[in-house]
This record gives structure tokens, sequence and C-alpha cells, in this order.
């Protein structure tokens, strides 16, 4: 399969220049409320217990009750043993269960093993299934079998949406990035998504622009959208509007919405709540006047 | 659930419906200009001797922002004689280290009112605040800097010979760059040990005004630098005044040929920089989204009032159509409107002549045959806009191909083997720049080796800095501004 080749310089510049764009006023407002509404709230710790993802679970219903017309978020991303509790806490509010698995986040294990994985998640109720593509063989030239798990993943989770991580950071060029997003949406990702938020760096500008761009070349090609899901490392609205420019300048405004465009983050919530809070106010509130969990 | 849509229709993307950017104009309220300016000569802001003087006007509104003399011959001789008698007495002797510190103090107040400068630079001339403020007036500030490095190192710049400076420049500077064409010139020239009279160009004198006023508090010895507001017949004037050595002229070939017909047989040297038709080449195993931003860089960067501008594309034909269609996209995201706000990508262009000149190119296109495609973005009412402009199925023979545009509107040509492309890039009178875009090494090393241009830029475009000379060959002009090249039109070796 011909990728397309990726200039690295030339994606920096391009990404320096979205950043130049001033947000002010009613569309940083707008803005901020549609970031928020594409966070996939996310606890994802060895240490995690119901009683954390319960917590996390109301918390995407009632991101700021003082707040009247913030959206909630559009899901609440865990292992896939809290699966079957979160769907149920979760009920019909309309914020989705993202379930992460294919022996997440090292993806190091059997088919087989990944498969079941899958199934579990699925059969617990998961909206969305967010896989991890197996690096190694990636990096050593073997890209059917990465193409074929893929698939195989994709047909255990029957109605689920697949999102793809690529683990970028592990990837180390943006040329490796363009050729996994190609085959991902090739073998059948419904998302495609930077990383688990394990191994730095995680999301970046340069590999989002890099995703994206691919997305829009196979939309050109067969029609077909695809959804992106940077993840990791974005904690601040800035940078969460930064996003957004670059997929309203890249992919247009079909796209920015919480169907097609996601946030993984657990912190950047609350940083978009204080800058709404600023916006109607005037003034920034403390940090203790939004909650954690 | 199903979770792809599928269209019959050629899938497209939607950039205009839904979030967009609120306005965020930069404020111009701190900045203070007078309601009319002289000249600037030795070391005094002074009336024209004839009492006359012309209105220049904001391009983005079309009103009158403030006015300026209107300089004749007589103007010129004042300023060329006290540019001489600071030279004589002064600069000329002065050592080195001295120099350079005045250039290091005019760089270092540049950079203090940056903001101010890079907002009048917006006003008078119609350029994006974006691009003033990130580009002219930093690269402006850098010139200086470099410039005054090299005033007490210029017998290492020219290793066993003895370094003296010309003597008296005239240089004349042109609209597209006021304050950054003015910083290329003098700080050179001075840095040489030379004295300036400089002549602004007749729609944006007021970032020069500001200079003059930076050169006074830099306290920079009276008539070092001397500034003649006017037109062209100032220009001529200082051209063809006996008491200059030296002419550095940036602007139009038409000029740039009467120039050189003018001071034939006198002892004026001379630096010419002048139009260009650059081929922009982009090949098959180029990395495509790159250089379609290169593309939109090359020809839309200050409204492509820019002598480098890539105006000719040459895409290789097994990915014209991929790269045409990138283009049209990238192209619907541009903002053309207010200079002054941060979020425009395309500023107004530069005067009313200006724009009926590009406005006639366009209809030229469309009669030659040429297939126009413009960008679908809103434009103001009032002031001097032009969308974005592609031409496609063009051809050598088409005068929009062969013709200086000096706008926003590019010409796009496919090709099929390296041959063909280097001949036709090398096909026009011009030959100041080229661009070069592919992943292959060899590729890139074999154009720049057949491209007659002077400069050629592989995998980006417009990238300016002090440390790299620039000019032309063939009728794009002679000599070279900016690194060690840029000192030698202005000293005499020995």
């Amino acid at each position: 399969m011909k990728s397309s080749l990726i200039d690295q310089v030339g994606v920096e510049e391009r990404v320096a220049r979205f950043n130049t764009r001033s947000i002010k006023k009613q569309s940083k407002v707008e803005g901020l409320k549609i970031a928020i509404s594409m966070i996939d709230l996310t606890t994802l710790e060895g240490k995690d217990t119901e009683g954390k993802v319960r917590q996390l679970c109301y918390k995407a219903q009632h991101l700021h009750v003082d707040m009247p017309g913030v959206p909630t978020a559009a899901a609440v991303c865990v292992y896939p043993t809290f699966v079957k509790l979160a769907k149920k806490e979760l009920g019909n509010s309309g914020v989705k269960v993202a379930s992460v698995a294919t022996a997440f986040p090292s993806g190091q294990s059997t088919l087989a093993v990944k498969i079941a994985d899958t199934k579990f998640a699925v059969e617990s109720g998961a909206d969305e299934v967010d896989m991890v593509i197996s690096r190694g063989e990636f990096l050593s030239g073997n890209y059917n079998f990465v193409f074929d798990e893929i698939s195989e993943i994709k047909a255990a989770c029957g109605p689920a949406r697949l999102k793809v991580i690529l683990e970028t950071g592990e990837l180390a060029t943006l040329d490796n990035v363009r050729r996994a997003s190609e085959i991902a949406m090739r073998a059948g990702a419904d998302f495609i998504k930077t990383s688990t938020g394990k191994i730095q760096p995680a999301a970046t500008q340069p590999v989002t622009l890099v995703m994206l761009e691919a997305i829009r070349d196979y939309y050109y090609e067969t029609g077909i959208m695809i959804g992106m899901k940077p993840a990791g490392g974005i904690s601040t609205a800035k940078v969460a509007l930064q996003y957004l420019v670059m997929v309203r300048e890249t992919l247009g405004n079909a796209w920015l919405n919480n169907h097609w465009f996601r946030f993984g983050a657990s912190s950047l919530a609350n940083d978009i709540l204080m800058q709404l809070a600023k916006e109607s106010s005037g003034v920034y509130q403390g940090g203790d006047y939004f909650s954690k969990d | 659930m199903t979770t792809k849509t599928k269209s019959s229709a050629k899938p497209k993307l939607d950039f205009t419906s839904g979030w967009g950017y609120a306005p965020a104009p930069e404020s111009s309220e701190h900045i203070k200009l007078e309601k009319r300016y002289g000249h600037f000569i030795n070391g005094q802001f002074v009336k024209p001797s004839g009492g006359k003087y012309f209105p220049t006007i904001n391009p983005s509104t079309e009103k009158q922002i403030s006015e300026v003399a209107l300089g004749d011959a007589r103007d010129i001789d004042k300023a060329v004689k006290a540019a001489r008698s600071a030279y004589e007495k002064v600069w000329k002797k002065m050592p080195g280290s001295e120099r350079g510190k005045y250039l290091y103090r005019v760089a270092r107040i540049i950079q203090e009112r940056a903001r101010e400068l890079s907002v009048i630079e917006s006003m008078d001339g119609g350029k994006s605040i974006r691009e003033s403020r990130d580009i002219d007036i930093p690269l402006a500030a850098a010139h200086f800097f470099y410039y005054a490095g090299w005033a007490d190192k210029l017998e290492y710049a020219f290793p066993n010979r003895k370094v003296e400076p010309v003597g008296v420049a005239g240089q004349i500077i042109p609209w597209n760059f006021p304050l950054l064409m003015a910083a290329w010139k003098i700080a050179p020239a001075l840095a040489c040990g030379n004295t300036v009279v400089l002549k602004p160009a007749e729609t944006t004198p007021l970032t020069a005004m500001k200079l003059a006023e930076i050169f006074r508090d830099a306290g920079l010895p009276p008539g070092v630098v001397n500034i003649v507001n006017g037109d062209g017949r100032a220009g001529a004037a200082l051209v063809n005044h006996p008491g200059i050595d030296k002419v550095a002229f940036t602007g139009s070939t038409d000029v740039g040929k009467i120039i050189q017909k003018a001071i034939a047989g006198t002892k004026k040297k001379a630096t010419l920089e002048l139009g260009g038709k650059a081929a922009n080449i982009i090949f098959e195993d180029a990395a495509i989204d790159q250089a379609v931003e290169g593309i939109i860089n090359g020809i839309f960067f200050n409204q492509g009032h820019v002598c480098c501008a890539g105006s000719r594309l040459f895409v290789q034909e097994s990915v014209a159509d991929l790269v045409i269609r990138k283009l049209k996209d990238r192209m619907q995201t541009l903002i053309v409107g207010d200079p002054m706000d941060k979020n425009t990508d395309i500023g107004a262009i530069n005067s009313k002549e200006q724009l009926e000149k590009i406005n006639d190119y366009l209809k030229i296109g469309v009669e030659e045959g040429a297939e126009m495609w413009q960008s679908g973005c809103a434009i103001p009412k009032n002031g001097y806009y032009c969308r974005p402009t592609i031409f496609l199925h063009v051809s050598q023979s088409h005068r929009i191909v062969q013709e200086e545009i000096f706008g926003p509107v590019l010409a796009i040509q496919t090709f099929r083997t390296v041959d063909e492309v280097i001949e036709k890039a090398n096909n026009t009178p011009f030959g100041l720049s080229a661009g070069v875009w592919t992943d292959k090494g060899s590729k890139i090393f074999n154009l720049t080796n057949k491209l007659r241009a002077g400069v050629i830029w592989a995998n980006t475009y417009n990238k300016f800095d002090p440390t790299s000379p620039f000019g032309g060959y063939k009728e794009s002009g002679f000599g070279r501004e900016g690194g060690l090249h840029g000192l030698m039109p202005y000293v005499n070796l020995k």
C-alpha cells in the first residue's frame, strides 16, 4: 500500500499557524461548549474501583450544576470490568460508555485473548471499544498483521463503534502515523485515536493534524467519514480550542461535534468550566469550585 | 446503528457553516500620527521646497490617514548635500565599532516600538497585522542587528583587502514591505560607512517617517540618513543627481531599465531588485499537504505583492487533480478582510491603482480562455480587496503566465517529466526565485543547479533571513541584498 509522505517541518509550521487564530468572546464561549461536549472522561488505572467509576459517571452527566446550558460529556471511558456498572449509572443520559480492550495498553497478547476481551466489553454494554494496535508488528513492517487484527476486532465489536489507538508516541515518525492511520481506516476503524495516555508523548498537535489529513483524504476517496480522538496531555481550554481550529480548517464543520471528534482527557473539563465561568462572571473562580470527579 | 455515511456525489467539505471566529481587531488607539509629514533631512523634519503635499490612504477603508510632502529636485539636492557632508565629516571617519553601536540602538528601538510599527504598516499598506507583526517588523529589526555585527568586522568579510565605503547611496524602495525594504537598504549601507538618501514608496511613506524618528531618537548623526518623500519624479531626481555614488532600487523591471539607462556612463554603482514570475514546482513524490501549504504561502503571502511570489505553479500530472482539490479546499479557509483583525490571512490590496491592474489581469486570463476559480469568501464592501484566485488550463503563452501580476493570482500548469518542467520554469524573462517540492534529495540538487533563479527554496517557500543573500537573474535584476553578499554593493575594495 502506497502511503502519503509527510514533511515534519511543514506540519509544525502549519500547526503554529493554527495557533495564531484568536478566539474571543462569543466564538470562545461556543467553542468551549463544543469542546466540553466532546470529552471522553477517562479513568484507566490499576487502582480503579466501583466507587471511582460511579463518581466519574455522575460527573459526566452533571459537569457543573451551577452553570445552565453546559452539555454532558460525550462518554465515560473505563476498563471492561467496569462497563456494566458504568452502563447502569449512565442510564439513558445519552453519555456513552467506552471501554478499552485488546490487552490495553500494550496490546501484547494473543488474538484470541483480544477478541474475548472485546466481546466481554461489548456484551457488558459498551457503546464504543478503544483498541490498541500491535506497535511491535507495525514497526517490524508486518502491516498485514496489524490490518488483519483490526478487522478481527471490528468484527467482534458488532454494533459498537471501534476506536483504533495508534499509540503515536511509540511510532516515532509522522510518516508512520500516516501509514498506521490509513491501515486502521481501511481495516474498519470508526475512529482513529492517538494514544493510550500511558506513553509520552501522548496527543500532540502535529500528530493530530497528520491524522486529520489522513481522515480527509480517506473521505475524498470513499465518502466515508471517520472520527478522530486525540487522547492524553490535553488539559487546558486554550489548547482544546486550538484543536478545534485544526479540525475546522482541515475537515470542516461536519466533524465539529462529538459524533466525529472526541478528546480523551480527565482534567480538561474543569479548565473549560473555569473559562466558561470567567466569560460569564468576568473573574476566575478558585479551583475548588469545580468538582474533581 | 450505522456509523458511516456514504454519499453518491463527490464528497465535499464544509468550511462555511457552524462555528466561526469572532472579530479580533488589533487596537490602533495608541498610534500617534501627524496630520502631515515633510522630509527628514540633516536630522530635521523639514517642509518641502515646493510646499506641496499628497494624501496617504488606508487601502482597507479608502480614508486618508495623513499627508506627506511631494518632494522635488530641490529637496533631493538638499538631502544629497546633507548626506555628503555627514559622509565626509563624520560617518566615513567613524570607527566601525562606533557605527555598529548606532545600528544596534536602532534595532533595539524597532523592537521596542514593534507593536506601533506593525499597526502603522497594516494601516498604511493594507497587509494583515499577523504578517506585519510576525514577519515585517521582526525581520526589519533582525537586518539592523545582523549588519550592526558586520560594522567592525569588514576586514574579516573581505580578507587581505582594504575596505572603503562607496559614498552617498541613493535608495528607492517599494510599497510591498515598506519598513523591511528600508532596513534591507539602510542597514548594510551604514554598516559599511556610507550615508543614505532614501525615497519611500508614495503609497506607504508612514513607517519610513517613524523610522526617521527612531534615527533621531537613537542619536544618529544628522545627515547620515535622509528621507525624501514623493513620487517617481523625486526618485528620478535622486537617480540623476551627480552627488550620489550608488543607486539601490527595488521595484518594477520597467523602472529598473530606466534607471540603468540613466546611470549608464556615470561613476554610479547600482543594484536592482526587480520583478519576478517564480515557478513553484510540485513533484508527485512531494509531501502533498505540506506542498499545498507552500503554494498558499507562495502566492497569497502579502496579498501576492511579493516580487519572489510563487505565481506560476507547476504540478506533475499524476498528482494534479489531488493537489488542485486540496488547494481549493485550503483556499476556502482563507480569511480575507480587515488587515487589523488578527485572524485575517489576506488583507487589502495596496492601492486602487494596483487593484485595477490585478482586475485587468483577471479579465485578460478569462479572455485568453483560462478557467478562473476564486474562493467563496466574503470580502468587505469598502476598501480594495481581491479574492484569492487560481487559473487552470493555462499555457506558457498566456499573458497571465508571462507577466508579473503582483496580486493573489496563481496560474497553474501541469508537467510530465523533470526536463520538461525545468525548460518551462526557465522560459521567462525573470529569474528571481523558485520553489521545488519533493521528498527526494537528489531531485532537489538537480533542480537547484538547473533553474535560473537567484533564490531557490526546497520544500518551503518565502523564507527570509538577514544572513541569506537575495537577488535575481536576468530581468529580475542584479546585486545581492542580505548576508555577506549584501555588503559588496556598499564597499570599494583595494
